[in-house]
């Protein structure tokens, strides 16, 4: 525990340390808010929810949560510093997790500072604080499952333009499982279950059922166990392939 | 302290490293030495757990690192080839970072990493960024890194890589002293940084030991070993030259081009056996109007390449 908090300090602190942090913040309030208020229409709307806002979280999250993710291992692997790393007393899972839960609060921060739109909404009306509460919690974790994924594709190559585009690649296939432009590739030929397994890991269907303000524990399950696995294979790349 | 037993390593059809065998106790400074490709940072890679061996053990202060890795990374210091470091951060932060993973918290960790920034002589640079530091003060944090605390086994993958002489210096005399109480291996390409810090040489070549033994030994293995050099005036090298072949143990003598009037002569033992008596002796008789006289110690370049050549 007491390892795995360095490697989170030290990894937090990391990406304080380069203009990286304060670009993606930047960026990501700008892209969320100007998603918000053009295309989700949020005064037109005339409704004092946070939909538009977070409608958009699973499509911004795709291009800006691999970037995050990119550098994890594949810039230790490409300096050099991951045979430093691993040959200090520290385990892989404690390093592994260390990173993740860095990465992941640095999204925490970006997530926290679209605070404003909160306030705002609650000024104009009086929305339902539950739900919204419910899709921050939903969103937040939705993140945590593309940066998971993102980590684990980062550990498999040395280059970080590689890494950012599978990871983009390989998230947009477990958003979009769900929408007709993956199903109908299924659908005619597989058999139903298969069709229904793949809408069922949709990252989609899961978080707009977290929208919807119904609490529904198993899509949190769902965000949860799919950083669980990620990260365990992630453990189990790091350890084949770190000195290659 | 470090006990290596048919370690094995393959890569494919590649063998890194065939079947070593090394045991280094405390108190030496072994000098790693082999052509690159030679297996070097490969078996050090091993010792420190960071590549699996195909075959073999490792202990380390009686951890096998195969089992408990971690038990055996806390006695050792490791700097990998290149000194790789996290270019963003300072070198303050790094060692404590570094002094973090180690164990120490509080006045304790400052202590530590002061001393480390003290020893290697980093205090000028130590709030920039690592990145934009020279490649000296680079390798320097490297090294503070890997003595930061204390550590019984020292692995120092090419420690004095890109320094300038005097920083060298500086650094073999660092491992020097720190040879007194701790088992030491560095690797190196440079063959007078063996005889400058190193109380033990092994050669390795293809992944094989080639060479076991002090540098004087391996100094002993040259042809030039007890060869003397004569510098006499240039009428009176032919001469000196047709005497000096007869001589008992002299194998051969070879001649070099004169400069201003002087002509070199080189007396080639057999066996490697003392002559520097037999050869003045003949000279003084022959009364041989001698310049100079010197006896060779060996020339490590010459045993290098054939021992890493030949197998």
């Amino acid at each position: 525990m007491r390892n795995l908090l360095i490697v989170f300090r030290r990894e937090f602190a990391a990406y304080f340390s380069t203009p990286l942090a304060y670009i993606f913040i930047v960026i990501f309030l700008a892209l969320s808010g100007a998603m918000t208020f053009y295309f989700g229409n949020f005064f037109e709307r005339g409704q004092a929810d946070l939909a538009p806002f977070f409608a958009y979280h699973p499509w911004l999250y795709l291009i800006l949560i691999p970037a995050v993710a990119m550098r994890l291992w594949a810039d230790e692997r490409k300096t050099g510093t991951i045979e430093l790393l691993m040959t200090l007393p520290l385990s892989t899972v404690e390093v592994v997790i260390g990173k993740f839960f860095a990465a992941w609060a640095f999204i925490g921060v970006a997530l926290a500072l679209t605070f404003p739109i909160w306030w705002t909404v609650n000024y104009l009306g009086s929305p339902d604080n539950g739900v919204i509460v419910s899709s921050y919690i939903g969103s937040y974790l939705m993140a945590g499952a593309y940066l998971a994924i993102g980590a684990c594709v980062s550990a498999l190559t040395r280059n970080q333009v590689i890494a950012f585009i599978l990871a983009a690649a390989v998230c947009f296939l477990m958003l979009a499982s769900g929408l007709e432009i993956v199903t109908s590739f299924f659908i005619g030929w597989a058999p139903a279950f298969v069709v229904d397994t793949v809408t069922a890991v949709s990252f989609l269907t899961h978080f707009q059922a977290i929208l919807r303000g119904v609490i529904d524990g198993r899509d949190a399950v769902f965000f949860t166990s799919l950083i669980a696995i990620a990260l365990f294979i992630n453990v189990a790349i790091v350890d084949l392939k770190k000195a290659q | 302290m470090i006990k290596i037993s048919g370690l094995t390593k393959r890569f494919g059809p590649i063998t890194a490293v065939a079947g070593l065998d090394l045991t280094v106790e405390r108190g030496e400074v072994l000098g790693f030495l082999g052509p690159n490709g030679a297996g070097k940072s490969t078996t050090m890679r091993m010792v420190t757990g960071f590549v699996v061996p195909t075959a073999g053990t490792v202990t380390v202060a009686g951890h096998d690192v195969g089992e408990d890795p971690i038990a055996a990374q806390r006695v050792i210091g490791y700097m990998p080839e290149g000194a790789p470091l996290y270019e963003d951060i300072t070198p303050v932060a790094f060692l404590d970072f570094i002094a973090a993973v180690r164990g120490y918290d509080g006045a304790e960790r400052k202590e530590r990493v002061a001393r480390a920034i003290r020893l290697l002589d980093l205090a000028d640079v130590a709030h920039r960024p690592i990145g934009t530091l020279s490649k000296g003060y680079k390798r320097r944090t490297g090294l503070a890194q890997a003595v930061l605390h204390d550590p019984d086994v020292l692995i120092l993958d090419e420690p004095t890589d890109g320094l300038d002489p005097n920083q060298k210096h500086h650094v073999r005399s660092l491992i020097r002293a720190m040879g007194r109480d701790k088992a030491i291996i560095i690797s190196t390409h440079i063959l007078e940084e063996v005889e400058a810090v190193c109380t033990r040489a092994v050669i390795i070549a293809q992944g094989r030991l080639v060479f076991d033994g002090t540098p004087v030994a391996l100094k002993g293995r040259s042809l030039s070993h007890n060869a003397v050099t004569i510098r006499v005036k240039r009428d009176a090298a032919a001469q000196a030259r047709t005497n000096l072949a007869t001589v008992a143990g002299v194998a051969r003598v070879v001649e070099k081009p004169a400069t201003n009037g002087i002509a070199t002569l080189v007396a080639f033992p057999v066996d490697g056996k003392s002559i520097i008596q037999d050869v003045s002796d003949r000279l003084r008789r022959d009364g041989c109007p001698i310049e100079g006289l010197t006896v060779d110690s060996g020339e490590l370049d010459e045993v290098f390449r054939r021992l890493t050549t030949t197998v």
